[in-house]
């Protein structure tokens, strides 16, 4: 099992605030990894250092390093642009531009000067299909993206991020906006994504964990608490404070 | 204890209400009485013959067309002046500062400067492009003062609607790898285009219907005008001369008639627009 993304060290900063303490931990390819624990650990502030949106934040001032395959990601002269087309991200709530279906799966690769209707074509066809939303009753190219269900508006976040080729896919609480059987449908298909793609997704949800992800890691106050085998870490916790996490004690 | 109650509940809320529609009919009944008013004295003048031929005898005779070509040069090279300007500095108030003592004093500024009376425009415009800069009377002078005059609206509307903008749209686009221009120009700018429009709708609507700020930059020539350095008429000013000067009480309301309903056009056909662009993909 290769590691697709490797983070050692890393310290986060907001103002004099330490978001993130020393966090060491490996994403490995292909798999599902989750990050749970309570509002405020610093779990959605881990996901985005990954494709370092928190750059966008004022104020934030990150240390250590991530390595994505075998390239700092932090290191200077990296090009920010192309990293993110390379670790996709989808967010909480379904966000699709007020376009029509095809513009918004068309929006990345338009970005990055891909302007052939047939490679456009395809590549909507190829996101949208994997997404399982290619020939969806309701769902036409031309359709208002804002017309769709909100599951369907999700897979359709899903597959403008897959349409600029990435990696990498981090979700941070995709489902906390969809109703359980929408949130089913969004978790199956990240059982289907991951055979392409690396995962990591952050929840509030620890059944979602336990339900769809391959490692659990569990995040408090800023620090990686410990991070292993789904099965592992929701049967016999290490430390102490997953344990009462999870038996619902605090969080 | 509790305080005695003058009315109750139900009827406090029917006399708001009516309170509430009838200043809002007061306020629609104002503009039909006022549109109404100025059609019914400009009517016996309206023809054809009044909009497409040139004034005769100062204005006592003919028509007003030298007039109402001005005010479109005229509005035009002020909405060419303030446009690009006024989305330029609310792009970078919204976009590109944070809020700090600066773009506070940056936005009271913009704000004094709406507030600055036109005659005072007029005047600066004529001290400085008329006679400073030797553009003499002229559309371009005229047009300059105006784009300066109407700034203001355009920059606080434009960035009212860039601020409206959800600040998801910035970060999706700038997750798929987009720079923060580029996410900007593909997505911010696009959402706040309806709100834009408005602010460079207003400042045009303000344009047409000036006449402090012209009369003393672009002049009162009454012929055609055929360069940006011709001195130009425009039909407010061309109304304010008519009625001061005492030449023609009917020419002067087949004027106004002429710049009420222009007014009229010029909004209805932006709010179309606006409508087509917020509806396409909502």
């Amino acid at each position: 099992m290769t590691d697709k993304i490797q983070v050692r060290g890393l310290d986060l900063f907001y103002g004099t605030f330490q978001g993130l303490k020393q966090i060491t931990v490996s994403f490995p390819a292909r798999q599902i990894t989750a990050l749970i624990g309570p509002s405020g650990c610093g779990k959605s502030t881990l996901l985005r250092c990954l494709n370092r949106m928190n750059d966008l934040v004022a104020g934030v001032k990150i240390t250590g390093t991530v390595m994505l395959d075998d390239a700092d990601i932090y290191a200077p002269g990296t090009d920010v642009e192309s990293l993110r087309r390379r670790v996709g991200m989808v967010f909480q709530r379904p966000n699709p531009f007020p376009l029509s279906v095809f513009d918004n799966v068309a929006y990345g690769p338009r970005l990055h000067g891909e302007r052939n209707p047939v490679t456009l074509r395809a590549i909507v066809n190829d996101s949208l299909q994997a997404v399982g939303l290619l020939g969806v009753e309701g769902v036409g190219l031309g359709q208002p993206a804002l017309s769709l269900s909100g599951e369907q508006q999700q897979r359709l976040c899903i597959a403008r991020a897959l349409a600029t080729a990435p990696d990498v896919l981090l979700m941070d609480e995709p489902c906390s906006a969809l109703d359980p059987i929408a949130t089913a449908g969004i978790e199956a298909l990240m059982q289907t994504l991951v055979a392409r793609y690396t995962i990591v997704i952050v929840t509030h949800n620890m059944a979602q964990a336990m339900r769809a992800s391959h490692r659990t890691g569990f995040m408090l106050l800023g620090e990686l608490v410990e991070i292993g085998a789904t099965e592992r870490i929701f049967a016999s916790a290490s430390d102490e404070r997953t344990r009462d996490y999870l038996a619902g004690t605090f969080g | 204890m509790t305080m005695p109650r003058l009315l109750a509940p139900r009827s406090a809320q029917r006399v708001a209400m009516t309170l509430m529609w009838a200043a809002t009919a007061a306020t629609v009944g104002l503009l039909l009485f006022i549109i109404g008013f100025v059609l019914r004295r400009g009517a016996s003048t309206l023809s054809w013959e009044f909009l497409f031929s040139s004034p005769r005898h100062s204005g006592a005779l003919g028509g007003i067309l030298p007039t109402v070509v001005s005010t479109i040069y005229v509005s035009a090279a002020a909405v060419l002046v303030a446009a690009p300007l006024g989305v330029a500095a609310a792009i970078y108030l919204a976009e590109y500062t944070k809020e700090s003592r600066l773009t506070r004093v940056i936005r009271s500024g913009t704000d004094a400067l709406a507030g600055i009376p036109s005659i005072i425009f007029g005047l600066f415009g004529f001290a400085f492009f008329v006679t400073a800069l030797g553009m003499g009377w002229s559309i371009l002078s005229g047009g300059l003062t105006l784009g300066l005059m109407i700034l203001p609206t355009v920059i606080r509307t434009s960035e009212e609607a860039l601020r409206a903008v959800p600040r998801h749209y910035r970060d999706v686009a700038q997750s798929l790898g987009a720079s923060k221009w580029q996410s900007i120009r593909s997505v911010v700018l696009p959402a706040a285009a309806p709100g834009v429009m408005t602010g460079v709708v207003l400042g045009i609507g303000r344009a047409v219907s000036e006449t402090a700020a012209v009369i003393f930059t672009a002049g009162v020539a009454l012929k055609m005008p055929f360069s940006p350095f011709d001195s130009a008429r425009t039909m407010s000013v061309h109304f304010y001369t008519l009625t001061m000067e005492g030449i023609s009480d009917d020419m002067a309301y087949g004027t106004a008639s002429v710049l009420v309903v222009t007014i009229l056009l010029i909004n209805i056909g932006a709010y179309t627009i606006m409508n087509r662009l917020t509806r396409k993909y909502r």
